[in-house]
């Protein structure tokens, strides 16, 4: 057991590793969400209203894009690769593996949180994140629930030269539709009632309360039971359809 | 124990294996002994890689026995797993590590793991100890799958095809490194498709035709043995010409010759007989195959159903 977290930490110590000797790939991964909130601030710098929906919304944005995203990208690049197949040949256990991997996901999605977090606070004064628990705790449950969805995702993407496509199909209108731009309020009923019954429409209105409204933890609980209901769904589809190598093409 | 030092290292028996109708491994039988290096030769699509795979525990058996260093592969033990060691047909890496740091990474994976300076020095990649996997040549490559299957110092070696895409000079180079592992008393399975290669490191070889063990035999003495392939006798006769004859009895149709020739007070000038080589005997077991080469399935991946690309 405790070789398995060694040899977790390892992993996830060479992820980290391998992540930044990639420079510019790790620059765009932080850039992305600033110039969002850059783009959009300038954009709502006169109404601070829209402001107060931005930054929670970019911020769950990057939860989604760096666990979901990103590993629906990595599992089908290593499993495409043959990399996840030499790793299954060795006695590291796969449970340690893919913890490293997570782990390494998990990290940028907590700089992200912090970046945004800080330009917020810098540039566009929506403050401090007002219920620090609160912010924890969504952060949390949401990046459970998203990396497992990438996992399982991953499944689905037949090679890695469809990936961008697979996943633009889901990101892109998700992030649209749950309100990571604009407030929900004003959306009409189906695309609100479709916002609903996805996980990062709950998130952010977790992130709000935590980042912006104060509105607390237990006001949000039917917010955190949606995530953790996906949450529960990707991880038994990640489980279930596990594969450490390429399938039919 | 003393008798698990005679166990052999692997031993199948009846090993099948079905993807969906088609039956790729047929009822294979075969055993390697410890230290000992064995061959499995055959053409793409003979069930080579299958076999092999379900020997690694990639793959599980459709019926039959298998044992891998007293171990059954299909269970996945983490302790067989840290004795053998694996050189896949075609794997990557992640782009961005180097090679020193994948030993190290790797070798930390493994109870007892070789030194790193030790395995780049054996695989010849000395001076690209701090290059990415990504500035590799295919070549350099290959010896990076070979280092990192080398790192846990593993009692059993699985090489699927290590020197696809050598230079002849790497080649023997890889070579020396297979037979340094035997003289360490290592146990190593190797797929090949070059017959040289076979003959030249292998202690014994099996041909793989159609899922099945065609003939299993030390690579000198399979031309002997092989009952399609047979002995060449060529002389020049009386009137100069030169005749070639193959026989499966050079014994006989030798005193025939002589005796006829000598009954004629002639000679039999540039008599030469040649023991078929294990070239002959493949191409011979396999030339059938190669007339229904047809067939939809020629190359092994497809036969599971599977697509790897190969570079990127």
């Amino acid at each position: 057991m405790t070789e398995a977290v060694a040899l977790a930490w390892r992993q996830y110590r060479l992820e980290r590793r391998l992540f930044w000797r990639n420079p510019s790939a790790a620059f765009f991964n932080f850039l992305l969400p600033l110039l969002f909130l850059a783009f959009f601030g300038a954009a709502f710098s006169s109404d601070p209203k829209e402001l107060r929906i931005i930054v929670p919304g970019i911020a769950s944005m990057a939860v989604m894009s760096t666990t979901f995203t990103a590993l629906a990208f990595n599992m089908t690049f290593l499993r495409e690769q043959g990399v996840l197949k030499r790793i299954r040949g060795t006695p590291m256990p796969g449970i340690s593996y893919l913890l490293g991997v997570a782990g390494n996901a998990v990290t940028n999605t907590a700089l992200q949180i912090v970046i945004i977090t800080v330009a917020g606070r810098v540039f566009f004064g929506t403050g401090w994140p007002r219920e620090w628990v609160e912010l924890v705790v969504f952060v949390i449950i949401g990046v459970v629930c998203f990396a497992s969805l990438g996992v399982a995702f991953s499944h689905a993407i037949p090679n890695f030269d469809s990936a961008p496509a697979y996943v633009n199909a889901v990101f892109l209108p998700v992030i649209a539709v749950s309100g990571v731009f604009f407030d929900t309020a004003h959306s009409p009923a189906f695309m609100k009632g479709i916002a609903e019954a996805l996980p990062l429409y709950h998130l952010i209105a977790g992130l709000s309360g935590a980042m912006v409204t104060g509105a607390s933890l237990s006001k949000n609980l039917s917010d955190l039971g949606v995530i953790a209901v996906w949450a529960i769904f990707g991880i038994l589809l990640a489980v279930r359809g596990f594969s450490w190598e390429q399938r039919r093409a | 124990m003393i008798l698990s030092v005679s166990e052999p290292a692997i031993a199948v028996s009846g090993l099948h294996k079905s993807y969906g109708n088609f039956e790729a491994v047929r009822g294979i039988d075969f055993e390697v002994q410890r230290g000992e290096v064995f061959g499995l030769l055959g053409p793409n699509g003979a069930g080579k890689t299958t076999t092999v795979e379900i020997l690694e525990g990639y793959r599980e058996r459709s019926a039959g026995e298998v044992s891998v260093l007293g171990f059954d592969p299909g269970r996945r033990p983490r302790e067989l797993r840290a004795r053998v060691g694996i050189v896949l047909q075609s794997t990557g890496l992640y782009r961005h590590i180097r090679v020193r740091e994948a030993l190290s990474h790797f070798g930390s994976m493994y109870p007892h793991p070789r030194d790193v300076d030790e395995v780049i020095a054996l695989t010849g990649l000395e001076g690209k100890e701090d290059a990415t996997a990504r500035t590799l040549s295919g070549g350099q490559r290959r010896r990076l799958d070979l280092a990192l299957a080398l790192i846990g110092d593993p009692e059993l070696v699985f090489l699927d095809e290590p020197t696809t895409g050598f230079d002849p000079a790497a080649r023997r180079t890889a070579w020396e490194t297979i037979r340094s592992l035997r003289d360490l008393g290592k146990t190593v399975l190797l797929t090949t498709h070059y017959l040289d290669e076979a003959q030249a490191i292998a202690d014994r070889v099996a041909i793989i035709k159609d899922g099945r063990i065609a003939i299993e035999g030390a690579p000198g003495d399979l031309g002997s043995n092989a009952g399609a392939a047979r002995y060449r006798v060529a002389y020049r006769n009386g009137t100069g010409r030169e005749v070639e004859q193959q026989t499966d009895d050079p014994t006989t149709l030798l005193h025939e010759l002589t005796g006829a020739a000598l009954a004629r007070g002639e000679r039999l000038d540039g008599l030469t007989v040649t023991r078929p080589t294990l070239e002959d005997v493949y191409l011979e077991l396999t030339a059938e195959q190669a007339e229904e080469a047809a067939a939809p399935l020629d190359d092994e991946h497809e036969l599971g159903g599977r697509h790897r690309p190969r570079g990127r």
